[in-house]
């Protein structure tokens, strides 16, 4: 028997209903009297399956709306597969929207413990990694001022190192390398791929194609929620982006 | 099972689910199979709460000049005003009217905010439910918690004024966390499930809303459990905001012990409701992503 997959899905789909209304109570009144229980859905991923091994950097690439956002939130467990099976052997760290649950009225001292809880992070080792994230941040003085008062660029700087001190088995990117000046991004790079270094599972979506190539050694392709190529990360980059140069 | 059976299959929820089960059974490869959003967070759920609380009071008290002293300022205007309206208007014949109906006021308050503000904070916090795989049952049951850290500046007054009426405190008053804590496990049980609820019919909040409103009538804070006739007495104590504040009143008002079968109505309500709360959220909680 193969050894357990990081990742892997087997015949993955997961569809969601269109929203017309639905969320209200008329709406379920009216079907309920006409009888009607068949609702509109379309798939966001059809029959996916794949297979990532522990220590590989996988990247997914593909048009908007292609699916890739889907896939990450099924594997950081956000959302159910409607059929198909899902294994994820390890523990993940989703790095899908920087900053969620942050608040403009919070410092932004209390906005990283409050957010490092959110990741998961226990009471203690928050005291120990906490100087590391305001160094890595290179936040210094501004941490006892509300979040409001910081530009885009710190906020973002401060969700990123948070995310990267959870320190999984699994990270999960979502377009997040994309941080703060060319400088912070290149530290971003330098810590994600350092996680790389130390045999740490990475998936990412990203269209910063020379990052992604440097990054990953393997590619998925996706486009409307099908899997149209797997293999090595040129093969894959220049068949996609073959593929959208004769269709703009 | 070929990619036809399935993709057969997810055209309807039901046999799509049944799929997933038996995909599960007849795959040993992939025998962790985690389709349920909870069981990849393994965080510090004391530690998140308390943030999660801290969050809630910062926010609310950080934009006032006044701070905490608005949370005083609202309550001392309603007693002072209940004061003057059952002293000096409207004679009840009842000793210490207005301390009586604050005893029933008080934890009304506290359990109708709580329950609006548990019943909202699903769909309030949309962004962080489909982005961060943390447990959705923390979300509620601090939002009820966070509310009555909240009110808890109520209640001391409350104690206060009754200190103060009554000259010192009686023996009855150990009681009181224990009754209070009942309600807490009440509201949460509630917040569970209408919040729940919330996500698939926005409605939901109104019904509350509504529902409280009713409450209001038919729970004794302005009329005494003596004026109820017989035959509707005991489903009134089978309320648990009437049973609570039933209590409340007989520990601080009459001074007496608040009745031991009293007291295991609303224990018994309470702990079913909080478990009937968790169990339906549990089956709520799979459709969150696709409906918030």
């Amino acid at each position: 028997m193969m050894p357990a997959a990081a990742i892997e899905f087997r015949g993955v789909w997961k569809g969601f209903h269109r929203h017309t209304g639905r969320l209200l109570l008329r709406s379920h009144v009216g079907n309920w009297i006409s009888g009607r229980r068949e609702v509109e859905k379309f798939y966001a991923l059809k029959d996916l399956s794949f297979r990532m091994e522990h220590g590989e950097s996988v990247a997914v690439i593909g048009a908007n709306g292609a699916g890739k956002s889907t896939l990450l939130s099924l594997v950081a467990g956000l959302a159910p597969a409607d059929a198909g099976g899902i294994a994820v052997n390890g523990r993940v760290a989703a790095l899908l929207e920087l900053g969620s649950g942050f608040h403009p009225d919070l410092t932004g001292a209390e906005n990283v413990r409050l957010n490092a809880a959110l990741l998961g992070i226990h009471r203690e080792r928050m005291k120990e990694i906490y100087p590391a994230i305001v160094e890595f941040a290179e936040m210094g003085d501004f941490m006892d001022e509300p979040l409001r008062t910081y530009s885009a660029g710190m906020i973002m700087r401060l969700a990123f190192s948070v995310a990267v001190n959870v320190d999984p088995d699994i990270l999960l990117i979502d377009e997040v390398l994309a941080v703060g000046d060319h400088a912070f991004q290149l530290k971003c790079f330098e810590k994600v791929f350092q996680f790389r270094q130390r045999g740490k599972t990475i998936l990412c979506v990203s269209h910063v194609s020379s990052m992604v190539q440097q990054l990953c050694s393997r590619a998925l392709w996706l486009d409307h929620g099908e899997l149209m190529l797997d293999g090595s990360i040129a093969e894959v980059c220049g068949a996609y982006e073959g593929s959208s140069s004769v269709q703009g | 099972m070929s990619a036809r059976d399935l993709g057969a299959a997810a055209t309807k929820d039901q046999g799509a689910v049944k799929c997933g089960i038996s995909m599960a059974a007849s795959a040993p490869s992939l025998s962790p199979i985690v389709a349920r959003p909870r069981s990849r967070w393994t965080g510090d759920y004391l530690f998140l709460i308390e943030n999660l609380i801290l969050k809630d009071i910062r926010v609310r008290y950080r934009n006032m000049s006044l701070g905490v002293l608005w949370s005083l300022l609202n309550p001392l205007v309603m007693m002072g005003v209940l004061w003057f309206v059952f002293t000096k208007i409207y004679d009840t014949q009842i000793p210490h009217f207005a301390v009586f109906a604050l005893c029933g006021l008080v934890p009304y308050n506290v359990f109708t905010l709580s329950w609006l503000t548990g019943t909202t904070s699903l769909v309030e916090s949309a962004t962080l439910i489909k982005r961060v795989p943390v447990p959705r049952e923390i979300i509620p049951i601090s939002a009820v918690l966070s509310n009555c850290v909240h009110m808890s500046c109520q209640l001391v007054l409350l104690l206060l004024l009754v200190a103060l009426t009554f000259g010192g405190v009686n023996r009855y008053w150990i009681f009181l966390p224990v009754v209070w804590f009942l309600e807490i496990l009440f509201v949460v049980g509630l917040a569970l499930i209408s919040a729940g609820l919330n996500v698939y019919v926005r409605d939901v909040r109104y019904v509350v809303e509504s529902a409280n409103l009713v409450l209001f009538w038919l729970v004794p804070i302005f009329y005494p459990l003596s004026m109820i006739p017989m035959k509707f007495r005991e489903i009134y104590r089978f309320n648990p905001v009437a049973a609570l504040v039933l209590a409340s009143q007989r520990i601080l008002v009459e001074g007496v012990y608040p009745q031991t079968s009293l007291l295991l109505q609303l224990a018994a309500s309470s702990i079913l409701v909080c478990a009937l709360g968790f169990v339906v959220f549990r089956k709520l909680r799979t459709g969150f992503y696709n409906y918030l």
